[in-house]
């Protein structure tokens, strides 16, 4: 007998080198080419609601847990900075400051920890936060200010309407595509992000390029952005072939708006989406869905939060319903 | 504007007379003819829905009590006899009497009894350690101190000692339901007769071993000496292997093996101190099962 | 490299702990005898078996020394000569006490009728029925851990037939380098021990299953088999956990053990590298089953190795004999670090069960904090076996027993790829084995109760 106490534990003995704390980095680091384009299109006003949003997020999460909850505050995790990063992405850069800690705080208070806390919550915080807002205060949040001109000034920044929403406006009014048409930036702009709109949402671009970064370090998978993509533009595309006169083409439906965002980061959210591959192609077919249904049928211009929010809530049914296959069930019968 | 408003009030009051309507019906034609005595005897429980009598929940229990012609073996440990006499009552038929028992943790293999040769690292279950291996001192039988017995237990009666890293149970609030006794993979908790103004004297250890190689790992073992046998004036205690074991309906609590006993296995509870070994008084104490080292 | 194109592997999940393959250079050597050998008397699965010696009887090496205690048990032979000092309980891989033959070591005798000399027989004489029962005799088991009697696995039930055999040279754990310094050095054994027990099972195929991370092996083995027409060696895409039975015979074959079932079910029977050794060993060589080859290693270990060990001999002589233990040791495993056991204490015997010895730092054998499960599904994804640990360990937790054997939680071979890969570090298999343990205990207790009714 040795003289140290030998420790006895169940095998496995070691473990990946993964924890929760890696892969909440992994997200951050995705999330940077974003907001770099951000800062780049809209400036100080950037910086300041991610700030703002990231520190709010931590400190109410720290609160909660210590004072409300008498538990260890987990904010070492990260899952406080990548809400309030994602809460930020959804949000006008021009928004005022308390609208922003309001909606971290619906964010951390109500959607997280109000269902017991990280893992827990069957919606995304971030957009819970951001559609309380945009019911909330729907002037502020649809006044975007206008790409690049508007950086360097703080205060009464020009604002504009984003892509979608002259679309939906024309359509109201009968103006014709081809007319709509040149009022819309180009496909490239849109790409690149030369465009009004939340400051997270606007660059495909630097989306794809952090949703690399995450299908590279596997912290999600193909499934739920492909399928949602590939929902849109066929759908969006459907229609179009249909009648190219009342719907706009699908390259621009997924081009403009919160597409790119959700799809990468919000749909993807581990807690809120479901556990198996087939379960997330439908999840990512029915967020697909409904986005364009709200978009072209709705009375919102824009529906990625609505729809990822109510696919949220069949997550449970989808797991339930799509389970793997299971190892020697098919041969026997 | 006005008309909105009785419109909408007219429609909303008259679907909810219409609803009313359907689900008056439906009730009828549904209706399931129930002996009512099986309300009354639900009443007279105590709803813990522990399932001590065997039963799951009481109002199982209840149907139970009411289907059969007699209270033979239909007991609720929680209620007790109060209860029984209650549900005997309403379903006019004798009740039988059982005796109040307790529960008691036959081991006293405490940290200072019983030194740690290991570490555990892992889940905390008493189940899942008892699959892996023999524990974290050398005894294979007995207590690993995880506690699922105190997760077992609806009447937050046990809890596991700072101390010794025992379970220790509260006898006031112990309703002897049994679900520690199943739920400990070692099966070293009993339920005894609570005894005589709460008297109990149990045999502390459940190590069948030979003495030898129970005594190597725990200083309180019972090493099978046999001397309690010897010394026992009413025949209550038996030798199973070389562990003694007291038969609780014999014994006459006279505590003559108690002072017998070498190595402090045979535990009393809520005895005063003897007179000519004074002991610290654990009156405070007195009312939950102490470890506290008996020997003579 | 010209092999990647043609690897096969099993297609669903599976994970790639490092390899720490540190021993894989290092030739088997053979450990001295202590003074005193513990030989546990159920060292298989199945029924112990029953101790013929008495206190004070001079036994030699390979002599019988504990007979086969039921169908499903295997005779122990004496790994040492000597003279019987006691027969009591000790300490054994399995974390209890258990009944051992305690052996005074006095020189090295053998039975004379064993052959000790390194030629290599490679005429098979003995026909079907007498391999299995030699094999039986010589207390072989399956030595890849499982420790299944040898011979019941040669006899197919009534109504199956085996058609192929598949050898297991895969080592999937990782520091574990035995086999694969057994095919190294006794490569020519191994392949008349496969045909050994082609005979016995009478099947015409047999597919051997190596890792890509042996490639010397693989080479090895292919210019030995060169030209044979019933045997091939394949080599695997490394990836835990090939070794394990099911997840071989859908590598090499493509066909999944129904659940519940064993490969035979699909006309396949599999063997270790080691059992097959051990087979050649018993039948040319007429060789009980005394010895096997440990890997002995650990990061923090001086001299990783791989020795032939005697059963009976302690473990703490093993790590000495690979440089001493280390001032900081946590954990000494029994086996590799995705599916060995833990010892409570290093005086433990090794048996036939035992495929390494690895010894972990503290560091490395702590377990780290467990936070709440973030949902994100890698469990579900790396489970070889298609089931959601997830899913599993949160049933078990609220005591759902029913539901979570609904999802086939029997299935679970616990490899541990769930535990490895989640990154809130949750005991998923802590649970799940929770779980099987209840429901297997709830499935014996029916069991009886029925056996108990048919009685009255």
């Amino acid at each position: 007998m040795s003289q140290q106490k030998l420790t006895v534990s169940l095998s496995p003995h070691t473990s990946g080198k993964d924890s929760v704390h890696r892969v909440m980095i992994d997200v951050v680091i995705a999330l940077l080419p974003a907001l770099a384009m951000s800062f780049y299109i809209f400036g100080f006003g950037a910086f300041r609601v991610t700030l703002l949003a990231v520190f709010s997020c931590v400190l109410f999460e720290y609160l909660i847990q210590k004072f409300m909850l008498k538990v260890k505050p987990t904010i070492n995790d990260g899952s406080a900075v990548v809400t309030g990063m994602l809460l930020a992405f959804n949000l006008p850069s021009n928004l005022p400051w308390w609208m922003v800690i309001v909606g971290s705080l619906v964010a951390i208070g109500i959607a997280k920890m109000s269902f017991g806390g990280l893992g827990n919550n069957p919606f995304n915080p971030a957009l819970v936060g951001r559609v309380f807002l945009f019911i909330s205060f729907p002037v502020a949040m649809t006044s975007w200010p206008k790409p690049i001109v508007t950086r360097m000034s703080l205060v009464d920044a020009v604002t504009g309407a984003t892509p979608l929403a002259i679309v939906k406006e024309g359509f109201k009014n009968n103006v014709a595509v081809t007319e709509l048409m040149t009022k819309l930036p180009s496909y490239l702009d849109l790409f690149i992000g030369k465009v009004g709109g939340s400051l997270g949402e606007i660059s495909a671009a630097a989306l794809i390029l952090g949703g690399m970064y995450l299908l590279y370090r596997k912290v999600i998978s193909w499934h739920i952005p492909i399928a949602m993509l590939l929902t849109v533009f066929v759908f969006s595309g459907i229609l179009w072939r249909v009648s190219p006169d009342k719907y706009i083409d699908p390259l621009f439906q997924i081009l403009t708006g919160g597409i790119f965002l959700g799809a990468i980061f919000m749909a993807t959210d581990m807690v809120t989406s479901p556990m198996t591959p087939k379960g997330m192609i439908i999840f990512g077919c029915g967020i697909g869905l409904i986005t364009v249904v709200i978009r072209v049928f709705g009375a919102y211009p824009e529906g990625v939060s609505f729809a990822i929010l109510i696919m949220n809530a069949f997550v449970p049914l989808i797991d339930k319903f799509c389970k793997p296959s299971k190892y020697g069930l098919v041969k026997n019968g | 504007m006005n008309s909105t408003i009785l419109f909408t009030i007219l429609s909303l009051s008259s679907l909810g007379v219409l609803s009313g309507i359907i689900l008056f019906f439906i009730a009828k034609k549904f209706h399931v003819e129930e002996d009512p005595r099986i309300d009354d005897v639900e009443g007279v429980l105590p709803g813990a829905n522990c399932g001590g009598c065997g039963y799951p929940g009481c109002r199982k229990f209840a149907e139970v009590c009411v289907q059969s012609k007699e209270l033979e073996g239909l007991f609720c440990p929680v209620g007790g006899n109060n209860c029984m006499t209650d549900v005997a009552k309403i379903l006019g038929i004798e009740v039988i009497e059982k005796a109040a028992m307790t529960a008691v943790v036959r081991c006293n293999g405490s940290y200072q009894n019983r030194p740690r040769t290991n570490v555990y690292d892992g889940t905390t279950w008493c189940k899942i350690v008892h699959n892996l291996y023999s524990g974290e001192t050398g005894c294979s039988y007995g207590c690993m101190g995880l506690g699922d017995c105190v997760k077992s237990c609806k009447f937050d009666a046990i809890y596991i000692s700072e101390e010794t890293g025992l379970p220790v149970i509260d006898q006031d609030k112990c309703v002897a339901c049994g679900a520690c006794v199943k739920a400990c993979p070692r099966k070293l908790i009993e339920l005894r007769l609570k005894g005589k103004a709460n008297r109990r004297i149990f045999v502390a250890c459940s190590n069948p071993e030979k003495g030898g190689l129970a005594r190597k790992v725990c200083k309180a073992a019972c090493i099978g000496c046999g001397k309690c046998v010897k010394v026992c004036p009413f025949d209550a205690i038996e030798m199973k292997g070389p562990l003694a074991y007291i038969d609780f309906n014999k014994c006459k609590l006279c505590r003559k093996c108690v002072l017998e006993c070498p190595t402090g296995a045979i535990h009393e509870i809520n005895f005063p101190p003897k007179k000519s070994k004074p002991q610290p008084d654990p009156s405070g104490v007195a009312e939950k099962i102490e470890n506290k080292d008996s020997s003579a | 490299m010209k092999l990647k194109k043609e690897l096969k592997t099993f297609p669903k999940g599976g994970v790639h702990p490092a390899d720490n393959k540190l021993s894989a250079n290092r030739p088997i050597e053979e450990l001295p005898l202590p003074q005193t050998v513990a030989i546990p008397v159920s060292q298989h699965l199945g029924a112990p078996a029953k101790p013929i010696v008495a206190v004070g009887d001079t036994v030699k090496v390979g002599q019988v020394i504990a007979e086969s205690g039921g169908y499903v048990s295997t005779n122990i032979h004496a790994t040492a000569s000597g003279i019987v000092a006691k027969i009591e309980d000790v300490m054994d891989a399995t974390g209890y006490r258990r009944l051992a033959v305690i052996i005074n070591v006095e020189g090295d005798n053998w039975l004379e009728n064993i052959d000790r000399t390194p030629d290599i027989k490679s005429e098979i004489n003995a026909s079907q029925e007498e391999i299995i029962k030699k094999v039986q005799a010589d207390g072989i088991v399956g030595l890849g851990g499982a420790t299944f009697p040898l011979h019941v696995k040669l006899t197919p039930p009534k109504g199956k037939k085996a058609e192929m055999l598949l050898i297991n040279g895969v080592e999937c754990e990782p520091f574990l380098t035995a086999d694969h310094r057994l095919m190294l050095e006794k490569g020519q054994e191994i392949l008349v021990g496969i045909r050994i027990v082609m005979r016995a099972l009478d099947v015409e195929k047999t597919l051997i299953g190596i890792e890509a991370n042996k490639l010397d092996a693989i080479e090895y083995l292919r210019t030995l088999t060169e030209g044979d027409v019933g045997i091939h060696v394949i080599p695997l895409k490394v990836q835990y956990p090939q070794g394990a039975e099911k997840q071989l015979v859908e590598a090499l074959t493509s066909h999944q053990v129904p659940i519940g079932g064993l490969p035979i079910d699909v006309g396949i029977v599999v063997q270790n590298i080691g059992t097959i050794f051990a087979v050649y060993e018993s039948i040319q060589k007429n060789k009980p089953l005394v010895d096997r080859v440990i890997t002995v290693t650990g990061k923090k270990l001086i001299n990783p190795s791989n020795f032939l060990v005697r059963f009976g001999v302690p473990t703490i002589d093993l790590i000495k004999a690979a440089g001493g233990l280390p001032q900081d040791t946590g954990k000494i495993i029994s086996g590799g670090p995705m599916m060995g056991k833990a010892l409570n204490t290093s005086d433990v015997p090794v048996t036939k069960g035992t495929s390494g010895i690895l010894v972990l730092s503290k560091n490395e054998a702590k377990r780290e904090e467990v936070l709440p499960c973030i949902r994100c599904a890698r469990c579900v994804s790396h489970c070889p076996l298609g089931l959601e640990p997830y899913l599993l360990m949160s049933l078990v937790e609220k005591g759902m027993i029913d539901e979570a054997e609904k999802e086939i939680i029997t299935n679970c071979c616990e490899c541990g790829s769930c535990a490895y890969v989640c990154p809130a570090k949750r005991p998923l298999l802590d649970y799940i084995r929770l779980g099987k343990s209840i429901i297997m205990q709830r499935n014996r207790e029916a069991n009886q109760k029925a056996v108990q009714e048919a009685r009255k």
